[in-house]
């Protein structure tokens, strides 16, 4: 028998008791003489790596090893504080035993496995091995496949075969050089999840104000007099944002509304709480755009002087029946638009014609009174099952935000995002906020709220099929078959992006440098150019399940768990010759042949799994939804085998790059040519500097993207990162310094896109003379007849304000934001449609669903004779997305363990289930159990007239890892949104039975 | 009490921050758990988990009410594992927290028999009790309690009573004036005072709290009548001693052949 020394005291612990009895008072001071244990350790920055709060949490490193992690007390976000995932950030690293001791947590992949066709398990293999075959699997699918010219003889250079996928959780360093790599290749099948989460959020927003992103940021929300969470569940998905809610409510009295289908963690703390049908967010916002117009509560001044509600529009424009003028009717009964009709009147020198009176019938303000005017309260509530009281003291509480003086903002995430009339959605919050003026506010604007830590870099260095780095439009064979064809369509005649060759050129030179010059229009044929395939997410795996996608890389995406329809995508996965995943787990997706019930001797693709590092085990920055790009630090070596993405990357384009120079192959010169040198591990520093920009002839780096040029004089890989490591001593992203005095702008920590201004559209802050509108939220104005204040004015301040007034959003040609909007594929004004699945028809129009939104698999819609349930998907505080990091952290599983579905007690006990019991939820996409969550926080919801119940379901489970459970995805439809295909994650139908 | 804690469920989100900072702080290992039915887990105190968010769905009329509260040990000035501790194992510290001098605890599981709040926790492998430390070690050297620390909302607050008492007051006169009408500070008056003070948005029972918790009889009558006769107290820490010694070679026993099968 071993014996510690406390177990002998114990032993004698009847003598040992009468000692101590005489002193009942423990030794305080022993605490205290005791340093913590993070005393003595080193503390090195990082930015958390699950929501894209950007939170700092400091890793403390004791003998080179991670041994306590918290939250970064000097970080202006977040202040120290942490949700659960962030406080639980060590355990992707390391658990505790039983005995309290920090062991490496069992689950991390650490070597490289590769999975031979038809095998049943992994093999351990080295890196030199791995990067070999890959580049040999590359060059074969290439060779195979590329294209010189299509069928029009325009070049074209491209292969169709090679997919990529990846990735919102890795670094804007890695997005650049995995884009970069792969248009050197002539990929053109790329997207990754931010099609998923946002994608409808930067058309709309970028068709309202001409950018896509979160328009403030998150400390601005303490500026905030009403929020409307509409669309999202701030308190779940965004933890700590609620700090600067709770500040606003606390300091200034703001009120916070919840509009959810379900009573969530955010309507338990919100002053008021509206009911609403999933697919229901246009007619809501709709209602409450009528409600302020109707009710004089809109800002006139601002309408007049910074929207476009005084511009004359076709006089043919109309809208009849849910159609707008210009539908052109398809084989399948959908439409597409031809958009004359949409177009301003213009004179003879192109000026847009205006009625300053806004009374004539084509002006947009009378359009729009018009258009809005059938969402009367009575409607909406109809349509929406929020009751008529409930949504008019909504709709009064935050349309009295019109008011001038006052800021109202809305905060919204995926449920507002994931629908076939998603984008409009959105398009509702941008028109809702600039008739009352809160755009350009502190306190105010469209705050579309990012999931994914860097889901707003990898969105900017545009690792999607559609756009180049910077939101260049992307090079298609139809439009673009010349350099000069593609400046002549995308080069708009005014605003900000007349600048748009020199981004393009200069992206040209970081890509291919003296390779790319003026004789050969800049290496414009070396890029590939798109066919006429849509090549988001539902349409790579639409191609793959048909075998035409040979090969596919998955950098940190684990779609046979996020893909709508997962079933189907999984399947899809079987027919690829080869996959290469990248990560830190093994997630469903490297492990697809393994699904239990699978056989995987049928399945002939290759699997590479190659171990990434973590977050705190490199080097690199992240943009959180705010534009804020922040350096995270190295604080620990990864293990074993695991790299850092950016050398996996480099390394593989190396390889790559080995075989073409050993024999060429079809058009080799995009491979060789490239500019392709981060030294031999590749630094994520020198990417940073590329991508920021530099001069070509002496290699300083600009200062921002105002020096970009045309002439190949300019190197650089995303304008709008332009200044972000302008220093290569103090380089912004890295910069960490408080605001000492302020509103929380703080422009000295980090960087924010573009050039570090940290509120969009801030001419709207203040009025057309330029005096702020509210005098305690002051964010610039005029001093002496010169602009100073808190933020980098993002407007002229060369020119008087009556001036810079005219065009405040300068990202659109015509500079006034847009409460009309021809830009939208779906309509100028945003209408409801009811969801693709739903269990009633559609009050507003006879069009039942968006008629513009392409469907790819018609025989699996499900009608509500066989599906009578409306359901919705939504992410937990505990985990995150897909779960594969989260569901391999003992402390996160122990407080969400398991999955299930949430319904109201009226529907359990109408299929006889009790809390706890096992049900099963079907859809004609598959079918998954789950526990069943009976509880009143769901309740059924009155529409027009009849009961409806809801079925709600977190999708963070699958069949990998420690904690398991059925994928809720099986169930959701693959049906996208008409301007990009983000899928219908949040309404469709199913059933719902107690398990047998 | 100087310092003390102020926990306002009318600003928890029920983000678990505070949970697994907690865990993550005082490096214990994770529960096995089940999803039940409810959001709240693990289901009980444990010598691995010291502190948990609560889960009360109300149905007021139409409308639903989910109330979060956070138990754990609330440091009690009339505390009754410390007046039931027969080897004083169980003090006040300076602050006011209640804390367990692991090197003095035999293993005898008095404490946690008679805690007014069930939130003591047993190590059979160490054979002492275990529970919330008030992150002592942390505040002895200028840190917040981990908790108080990762609470995004404020929701948790550690600083000076006297000022928290007075932040309490306003809130709760705050609440009531916006339709909490049930709006309350706990532990105040509780037990003497607590070192966990609340400010409840409704009764406590809503908040996974006693509505009048008390130190029961028996650890009174043991405190003032059995405790002086130090004698039988001896002999009963040596039963208890015994007993848990047993217990524990059942574990190692059980450990051993684990291993080896």
């Amino acid at each position: 028998m071993n014996l510690s020394r406390r177990s002998f005291l114990k032993l004698v612990g009847g003598a040992t008791a009468t000692a101590t009895l005489t002193s009942l008072n423990i030794n305080v001071e022993k605490a205290k003489a005791q340093r913590v244990r993070v005393h003595y350790a080193k503390e090195v920055p990082t930015i958390c790596p699950f929501c894209a709060v950007g939170c700092g949490i400091i890793c403390h490193v004791q003998d080179g090893q991670v041994i306590n992690t918290e939250g970064d007390l000097d970080h202006p976000i977040n202040e120290g504080t942490l949700c659960s995932k962030g406080s639980g950030l060590i355990n992707t690293a390391f658990v505790y035993t039983d005995k309290g001791e920090l062991k490496p947590n069992p689950e991390r992949v650490t070597k490289v496995l590769y999975r031979a066709p038809g095998a049943s398990d992994w093999e351990e293999k080295d890196w030199d091995w791995a990067l070999r075959e890959i580049a040999q699997r590359v060059k074969k699918t290439r060779d195979e496949t590329f294209e010189t010219t299509d069928e029009n003889g325009v070049t074209v250079n491209r292969t169709k075969a090679i997919g990529h996928l990846g990735s919102a959780v890795i670094n804007n360093e890695e997005n650049y050089l995995l884009h970069k790599m792969m248009r050197g290749l002539g990929v053109i099948t790329m997207d990754h999840c931010a099609r998923l989460c946002h994608s409808s959020t930067v058309a709309g927003l970028m068709a309202s104000f001409g950018r896509g992103a979160m328009s403030n940021h998150w400390i601005d929300y303490q500026h905030a007099d009403v929020f409307i969470n509409i669309g999202g569940n701030t308190a779940e998905n965004h933890p700590v944002s609620m700090k600067w809610v709770e500040k606003a409510r606390e300091e200034r009295g703001a009120k916070l509304i919840a509009a959810d289908p379900r009573f969530t963690r955010t309507a338990a703390v919100a002053d008021v709480y509206a009911p609403q049908r999933p697919g229901t967010n246009n007619a809501f916002l709709n209602g409450m755009i009528n409600y302020a117009l109707e009710n004089g509560l809109f800002n006139l001044e601002y309408l007049r002087n910074y929207t476009n509600a005084s511009y004359l529009i076709h006089p043919d424009y109309s809208f009849h029946e849910g159609l707008f003028s210009g539908a052109q009717p398809l084989d399948d009964g959908q439409v597409t638009y031809d958009t004359e009709t949409w177009a301003y009147q213009r004179d003879e020198d192109g000026n847009i014609l205006t009625d300053e009176d806004m009374r004539d019938p084509n002006c947009v303000f009378q359009l729009l009174r018009d258009h809005y005017s059938r969402y009367d309260v009575k409607t909406v509530s109809e349509v929406t099952g929020c009751p008529e009281d409930k949504f008019e003291e909504v709709a009064e509480l935050f349309c009295s935000t019109g008011e001038t003086g006052k800021a109202g903002t809305i905060l919204y995430a995926m449920g507002m995002t994931q629908f076939t009339d998603a984008a409009q959605g959105v398009r509702a919050c941008a028109v809702l906020q600039l008739v009352l003026g809160n755009m350009g506010m502190p306190g105010g604007g469209v705050n579309a709220q990012r999931g994914e830590s860097n889901v707003q870099g990898s969105t900017d260095m545009c690792m999607l099929y559609h756009l180049l780095p910077g939101y260049l439009p992307v090079i298609s064979a139809a439009a673009h078959p010349t350099f000069d064809s593609y400046l002549d369509a995308e080069v708009p005649d005014s605003g900000f992006l007349v600048n748009r060759p020199s981004h393009l050129v200069s992206l040209f030179k970081a890509y291919w440098g003296e390779n790319a010059t003026a004789d050969n229009d800049f290496a414009y044929d070396y890029h590939p150019k798109m066919d006429d395939k849509d090549r988001s997410d539902i349409g790579i795996f639409y191609e793959m399940e048909r075998g035409n996608i040979d090969g596919l890389f998955c950098w940190g995406q684990n779609p046979a768990v996020s893909g709508s329809g997962a079933k189907q995508k999984r399947e899809g996965l079987q027919q690829l010759d080869w996959l290469v995943s990248v990560d830190v787990f093994a997630n469903e997706t490297a492990t697809f042949w393994k699904e239990p019930g699978v056989n995987s001797e049928g399945i002939d693709t290759e699997v590479f799994l190659l171990p990434a590092a973590l977050d705190f085990e490199r080097n690199g920055s992240i943009s959180n939804s705010g534009r804020w790009i922040q350096w995270r630090y190295k604080a620990q070596d990864p293990p074993g085998d695991c790299k850092p993405d950016l050398w996996i990357a480099d390394r593989i384009f190396r390889a790559v790059r080995d075989v073409y120079e050993d024999d060429p192959g079809p058009f080799a010169a995009p491979i060789l040519d490239m500019n392709w040198d981060y030294g031999e591990d590749a630094d994520s520093n020198k990417v940073a500097m590329e991508i920021n920009g530099y001069d070509t002839q002496t290699g300083h780096l600009l200062e921002s993207f105002a020096h970009l040029r045309d002439d190949g004089r300019t190197a650089c890989g995303n304008w709008l990162y332009g200044g972000y490591y302008n220093d290569v001593n103090d380089p912004p992203t890295k910069r960490r310094v408080r605001e000492k005095e302020g509103i929380g702008t703080n422009p000295e920590w980090s960087f924010a896109w573009p050039v570090n201004r940290r509120i969009l559209y801030n001419r709207c802050s203040a009025d057309p003379e330029g005096n702020p509108w509210s005098p305690d939220r002051k964010l610039l104005w005029l001093e002496n007849g010169e602009w100073t204040g808190y933020d980098v004015p993002d407007f002229n301040t060369a020119i008087p304000p009556e001036e810079s007034a005219k065009a405040p959003f300068i990202m659109l040609p015509e500079g006034g934001g847009r409460l009309f909007s021809a830009a939208m594929a779906d309509g100028p004004f945003p209408e409801h449609y009811e969801p693709w699945e739903s269990p009633v028809e559609n009050m507003l129009s006879e069009r039942q669903f968006n008629p513009v939104s392409k469907v790819w698999y018609p025989d699996m819609r499900g009608d509500s004779d066989e599906y009578p349930y409306i359901a919705t998907s939504y992410r937990l505080t505990e985990h995150y997305q897909t779960g594969m990091v989260t569901r391999n952290m003992p402390w996160l599983n122990e407080i969400m363990p398991d999955m299930f579905v949430e319904i109201s007690p009226s529907l359990a006990s109408k299929i006889g289930v009790d809390n706890g019991d096992m049900v099963v939820v079907s859809s004609p996409r598959g079918e998954f159990e789950a526990v069943a969550c009976v509880t009143p926080r769901v309740k059924p919801l009155q529409i027009q007239g009849e009961e409806h119940e809801v079925v709600g379901m977190p999708w963070h489970w699958g069949y990998a890892g420690m904690s398991t459970g059925d994928i809720a995805n099986d169930v959701t439809p693959s049906i996208g949104d008409a301007n990009t295909t983000i899928p219908e994650y949040k309404a469709f139908l199913c059933n719902i039975r107690k398990r047998g | 009490m100087a310092k003390s804690m102020l926990i306002d469920t009318s600003k928890c989100t029920a983000c678990r921050a505070c949970q697994v900072a907690c865990k993550q702080w005082n490096q214990l290992p994770a529960e096995d758990t089940e999803f039940t039915g409810t959001y709240e887990n693990p289901p009980g105190f444990s010598p691995i988990t010291w502190m948990k968010v609560t889960f009360n769905e109300v149905e007021v009329g139409d409308e639903v009410r989910w109330y979060f509260g956070n138990q754990r040990c609330v440091h009690c000035s009339d505390a009754a594992c410390k007046l039931v501790c027969p080897v004083g194992a169980i003090s006040h510290s300076e602050t006011g927290a209640v804390v367990i001098d692991e090197e003095k605890c035999i293993g005898c599981n008095y404490c946690v028999a008679n805690c007014t709040f069930n939130v003591v926790g047993f190590n059979r492998r160490e054979n002492v009790a275990q529970k919330c430390t008030f992150c002592e070690d942390r505040v002895a050297n200028g840190l917040k309690p981990a908790c108080a620390t990762a609470c995004p909302t404020g929701a948790i607050e550690y600083g000076d009573r006297s000022d928290l008492i007075k932040k309490a007051q306003a809130r709760v006169a705050d609440l009531r004036a916006n339709g909490d009408t049930r709006a309350r500070i706990y532990g105040l008056e509780e037990l003497n005072g607590t070192g966990m003070m609340y400010v409840l948005r409704d009764v406590p029972q809503n908040h996974a709290l006693p509505y009048d918790p008390y130190v029961p009889l028996g650890a009174r009558a043991w405190n003032y009548v059995f405790k002086p006769l130090r004698v039988l107290m001896v002999l009963g820490a040596a039963f208890g001693l015994w007993q848990n010694f047993r217990a524990k070679e059942e574990i190692t026993k059980g450990e051993e052949r684990r291993g080896e099968s």
